[in-house]
């Protein structure tokens, strides 16, 4: 149920979200989805590929600094009021939201919400109690 | 006006004969009086007849820092300590200080020194320094103190710090010359201007500023802000405090009181001298000091030597503004600070790359340290806030360890300059 994230490190400057995303694309690696977080002095890049074990080696091969986590992916439908379910499903049973990011699948319906909580476990209870769908792997990165 | 004519306005031949003179004296007491000349003289089989000519100094060993250091406390006295009659120290930030010891003659040319160095700044018997350099340990405050005291001015002995009191003495005195450091006179100012205070109004006339470097747009600044004149004093502890140079009028470089200390200009990696008007190291020699002869003393400070008559009338040889340090050594806010000590807080950090880089800025007369240190996953968190409490832990860390704010900014792996041999740990932008 948990769904693996890269993490890289960027330095604030110049064509380095650039060269990540290169070393990536010459890897033939394909993101299934995408977030920066962004200070004043360096960003966060994160993402959800296929092979993360792969991913972070390459990137580390190329002296990126790469953490990898686990972060909950679920679907919801692709219309108003779709997110506020999933949030209202965290927020009663207490579950506090580090991040989180959306994108819409290509087709169908749905548009699939990558989120972190501090406890990963704890999320997804609290997501599957409030009737919501918690994706596997598998099928995030075959969308 | 020209405290003493005779000595800054010697011709330069007469200059020559009396350094010359004033060495072989020197060498010779040093190589009777201090073991630690005796011993490295005897090492490198030189005796005080070998100073033959000016030439000569070159055949005589350097002095660090470090060999005053070692002869902590009393080490270098030439004089049994009684016939000291005053001791100054270094701040000693990074172990133990250096201490410099006056008799009553080494005094009486400190004031006169001085004398010649606040007269070039203004200072007239009928004007009221204010002394705001620190009293104590540190030579600037008594400086100042014997060569106002010369010329037979008044001096306010206040000491640094306490603003608001300063500004009330400097309009109720009616105050003509401040000495103190330049960014000490600008943050004056800047109190000034934030309490309402008309500075053009103030009697102030002339600054005296010294004890760090500083740049002409910081002496545009102070003479705009405090309606001055701000002229540059040069000087340092081991040698005899401040007033071994100072900046005439024309403000085209420091006049080196050479009848006293001896300068050179050498090529730091070579030790050999360099040619008038070239960039090095300067080395001073004591030509007259009685209770603590220094011997080729590198200061580390970087700066080149100009001769001739300058326009003030004055032959005393001129220096330039120091525009930097030879060593890794920096000066940030008057403290201390040795890259080393930086690496040693990274180091108490797990995980954490010693590979760093130390940048110095002055954007607002104020120095800031930013330290650019290496990411590694043990850093590295897909939390913002995670990364940001670790960037916390290292300021602390090197809060703790030198006294001072840094910012650490963080860097991508593997992206900081590495070097074959000595890496660049420190780059200073201050001087340009």
């Amino acid at each position: 149920m948990k769904l693996k994230q890269i993490s890289v490190f960027l330095e604030n400057r110049k064509g380095r979200l650039w060269k990540a995303l290169n070393i990536l694309s010459f890897a033939k690696i394909n993101i299934r989805a995408l977030s920066i977080a962004d200070t004043s002095e360096f960003g966060i890049l994160r993402i959800i590929v296929p092979e993360p074990e792969r991913a972070k080696n390459i990137l580390e091969e190329s002296n990126f600094v790469v953490k990898v986590n686990d972060v909950i992916a679920v679907s919801i439908p692709d219309e108003p009021g779709g997110l506020d379910s999933v949030l209202e499903a965290l927020n009663k049973l207490d579950i506090n939201v580090e991040y989180l990011y959306a994108f819409v699948e290509k087709k169908g319906k749905n548009a699939i919400v990558v989120i972190r909580t501090e406890d990963i476990d704890a999320g997804i209870n609290a997501l599957e109690k409030g009737g919501v769908t918690v994706l596997k792997s598998e099928e995030v990165y075959s969308l | 006006m020209i405290w003493n004519k005779e000595a800054e306005c010697m011709s330069a031949e007469e200059t020559k004969e009396l350094q010359l003179q004033r060495l072989q004296s020197v060498v010779k007491r040093a190589y009777e009086l201090v073991p630690y000349y005796n011993k490295r003289f005897n090492d490198l089989k030189i005796e005080p007849e070998d100073i033959e000519t000016l030439e000569d100094i070159e055949k005589l060993p350097f002095t660090s820092k470090t060999d005053l250091r070692d002869a902590y406390p009393f080490g270098m006295f030439a004089v049994p300590t009684d016939e000291i009659v005053e001791v100054h120290t270094t701040s000693g930030t990074t172990g133990k200080p250096t201490v410099s010891g006056y008799t009553v003659e080494d005094l009486d040319i400190w004031g006169e020194v001085m004398a010649r160095a606040l007269t070039m700044t203004g200072v007239r018997k009928e004007d009221k320094i204010q002394n705001s350099y620190g009293y104590g340990l540190f030579t600037g405050g008594m400086g100042v103190h014997y060569g106002g005291q010369k010329i037979g001015a008044t001096v306010i002995p206040i000491s640094a710090g306490n603003t608001m009191r300063q500004l009330e003495i400097m309009q109720d005195f009616e105050t003509t010359v401040l000495t103190c450091t330049p960014s000490y006179g600008l943050y004056l100012a800047e109190v000034a201007e934030n309490e309402g205070i008309d500075t053009s109004k103030l009697k102030l006339k002339a600054g005296c500023f010294g004890a760090e470097m500083w740049t002409e747009e910081m002496r545009e600044k102070l003479e705009k802000r405090l309606n001055i004149s701000a002229q540059n004093i040069y000087g340092l502890t081991e040698i005899m405090g401040p007033g071994v140079a100072m900046e005439c009028p024309v403000k085209k470089g420091l006049h080196i009181f050479e009848d006293h200390f001896y300068p050179e200009i050498i090529d730091p990696q070579t030790l050999k001298q360099l040619p008038d008007g070239e960039n090095g190291e300067l080395v001073l020699t004591t030509l007259t000091r009685d209770g603590m002869p220094v011997i080729r003393f590198r200061t580390r400070d970087i700066t080149a030597l100009n001769r001739g008559i300058c326009e003030c009338g004055r032959t005393q040889v001129k220096m330039d503004r120091i525009t930097g340090r030879s060593d890794d050594m920096l000066k940030v806010r008057g403290v201390i600070v040795f890259p080393s000590q930086i690496e040693k807080a990274l180091l108490k950090i797990e995980g954490l790359e010693p590979q760093y880089q130390i940048i110095v800025t002055r954007p607002h007369h104020m120095d800031e340290i930013e330290v650019m240190v290496e990411t590694s996953p043990a850093l590295f968190s897909d939390e913002v806030k995670h990364v940001e409490e670790i960037k916390k832990n290292i300021e602390s860390k090197i809060h703790n360890e030198i006294g001072l704010r840094v910012n650490i900014s963080l860097v991508e792996p593997k992206s900081l300059p590495r070097s074959e041999g000595k890496a660049v740990r420190v780059i200073d932008k201050r001087n340009i």
